[in-house]
């Protein structure tokens, strides 16, 4: 109990009267990997800002191990053109960042190469890896990874689901991360939770090994690819509002079994 | 040289100086308008000042930073996007400016504050916009990181503990200061070219921010000698001259071929 990280109880945010998040409950603790899944709307953004303390939640607790450092990695990063900015100098607006460390962050994401380019004009997936060593660079106890695999190819999801889970042994910090993909999440995922304004479900994910034709389709990446299979006991409406599955009463007139 | 020239030229170079880094920023994070808007209030300002019998350049600063302080409270409390509350506000305001003006019946030269008459600048006026540009200078110096940190993107600023509203408010607080010194010199009309055309200029060559910043203070002083010259020379007013000549420079940056 008393080595989490990060304790959400009963949490809701309401955006123009309409529950966005209803009671939730979240945990995370070090060396943890807890994610986020569910559909588009489904208020995993807002959960990750309420616990970046981005957005003050209308009830519930948030805790937070005190003076816990974070490191965060943003779903997208916009920077405009006109600003001249290099990868190793974005890398080096965290305070008291050297270049050698920057080169270092950058080497342990396995992007190196893109140390003096400028920051707009890498790829996709070298952002991706370019803002993990950023958050890396605060020596987090706690990552928050928002969408970490945006805009990269399937093999290259997995090298980095693959690199987060290293990352996780290296350092010992919580990981807490959204993933907008029902069926890739990945094996080294202790939790996941799956969230539709408030929480489904949540659990550990169940694993696919022995299917030939998955190894050989992701070779020896196909550990790290899982698909999370589970039930819920609830269904939703097209509002997203819960519709309980209750058998329904037959009336007099009733000729079905 | 005359005086009234050194005290134009100096004034001039030192609010070339601080309009490079300061106007990099209102580039990079897309503030031209927010810029206008605090300009065209500088008549009012002027009005004010006029009116309480209080010095114009304190009446200016004073208002411009009120003005900074409300927009940063209206932004996002409405439906109204951004530029289109600051659409509104600058003629508003500078017709507020005119209309209190001609209340006052007091004689002003209105074509000296709309487009600027840098040689009638007063010993007094001169000091304040040395102080003013040395003050500016100063503050930027520990900004500078945190400022850039949020410009990059000011969620990452906020978890990584930077006070990021604190920082945004200082930011036009300084644009603030800048814009009512400026506004003897080149005018209310042509304040925000005096911040933009440089830094734009700067952009194409530049590979760090330091070096755009740097560069547009550069191409700031050479815009106002070669203003002053011209109007020196060939009796054009020196306020649209400065404007011209940072114009002409930025047409020549696409001259050069860009490193890279």
């Amino acid at each position: 109990m008393s080595d989490d990280l990060l304790r959400l109880s009963g949490v809701s945010v309401r955006f123009n009267g309409q529950d966005t998040l209803d009671a939730v409950n979240l945990r995370v603790r070090p060396g943890e990997i807890v994610t986020l899944i569910g559909p588009n709307g489904a208020g995993k953004t807002t959960l990750v800002r309420v616990v970046l303390g981005l957005l003050k939640a209308d009830s519930g607790e948030v805790w937070r191990r005190p003076k816990l450092r974070i490191g965060y990695m943003p779903q997208k990063l916009q920077v405009d053109a006109t600003l001249p900015l290099s990868v190793q100098r974005f890398l080096r607006l965290v305070p008291g960042v050297s270049a050698a460390m920057a080169r270092a962050a950058l080497e342990e994401v396995g992007a190196a190469h893109v140390l003096d380019h400028p920051l707009q004009k890498i790829s996709g997936g070298e952002l991706q890896r370019v803002l993990l060593a950023r958050a890396l660079l605060r020596k987090p106890e706690l990552l928050v990874l928002d969408e970490p695999v945006q805009g990269v190819d399937v093999a290259g999801q997995a090298a980095l689901y693959r690199l987060i889970g290293t990352l996780r042994e290296r350092y010992g910090c919580g990981v807490l991360m959204v993933s907008h993909d029902l069926h890739l999440v990945m094996s080294a995922t202790d939790q996941v939770v799956c969230l539709n304004r408030h929480v489904c479900c949540s659990g550990h994910p169940e694993q696919v090994s022995g299917d030939p034709a998955f190894v050989e389709l992701f070779g020896r990446d196909a550990r790290s690819l899982a698909i999370y299979q589970h039930r819920h006991d609830h269904a939703h409406d097209l509002h997203g509002g819960v519709v309980l599955k209750k058998p329904h009463t037959h009336g007099p007139n009733c000729n079905h079994g | 040289m005359a005086d009234f020239l050194l005290h134009a030229l100096l004034a001039g170079l030192a609010l070339a100086l601080v309009a490079g880094p300061l106007g990099s920023f209102v580039v990079w994070r897309r503030m031209a308008y927010f810029g206008e808007t605090l300009s065209h209030a500088a008549l009012l300002g002027l009005a004010l000042g006029l009116w309480l019998a209080i010095s114009p350049t304190l009446a200016i600063i004073a208002l411009c930073l009120l003005l900074a302080l409300a927009l940063l409270g209206l932004q996002g409390r409405q439906a109204l996007a951004s530029d289109t509350l600051l659409g509104m506000l600058a003629p508003t305001m500078l017709a507020l400016g005119l209309v209190t003006m001609s209340l006052l019946e007091v004689r002003v030269d209105l074509l000296g504050y709309l487009f600027g008459d840098l040689l009638a600048i007063s010993r007094e006026d001169l000091y304040w916009v040395l102080g003013g540009s040395a003050l500016v200078l100063l503050l930027l110096v520990p900004l500078w990181r945190p400022l850039l940190a949020i410009t990059v993107h000011e969620e990452l600023a906020r978890v990584e503990g930077l006070p990021v509203a604190g920082l945004r408010l200082a930011l036009m607080l300084l644009i603030a200061l800048v814009i009512a010194l400026a506004m003897k010199i080149v005018g209310v009309l042509l304040i925000t070219s005096l911040l933009i055309i440089p830094a734009a200029a700067a952009q194409r060559h530049a590979r760090t921010p330091e070096q755009m910043a740097v560069g547009a203070s550069l191409l700031g002083l050479l815009a106002v000698s070669a203003g002053l010259s011209l109007s020196w020379f060939q009796d054009t007013p020196a306020g649209p001259s400065i404007v011209v000549s940072a114009a002409a420079l930025f047409l020549l940056s696409f001259a050069l071929p860009r490193r890279r």
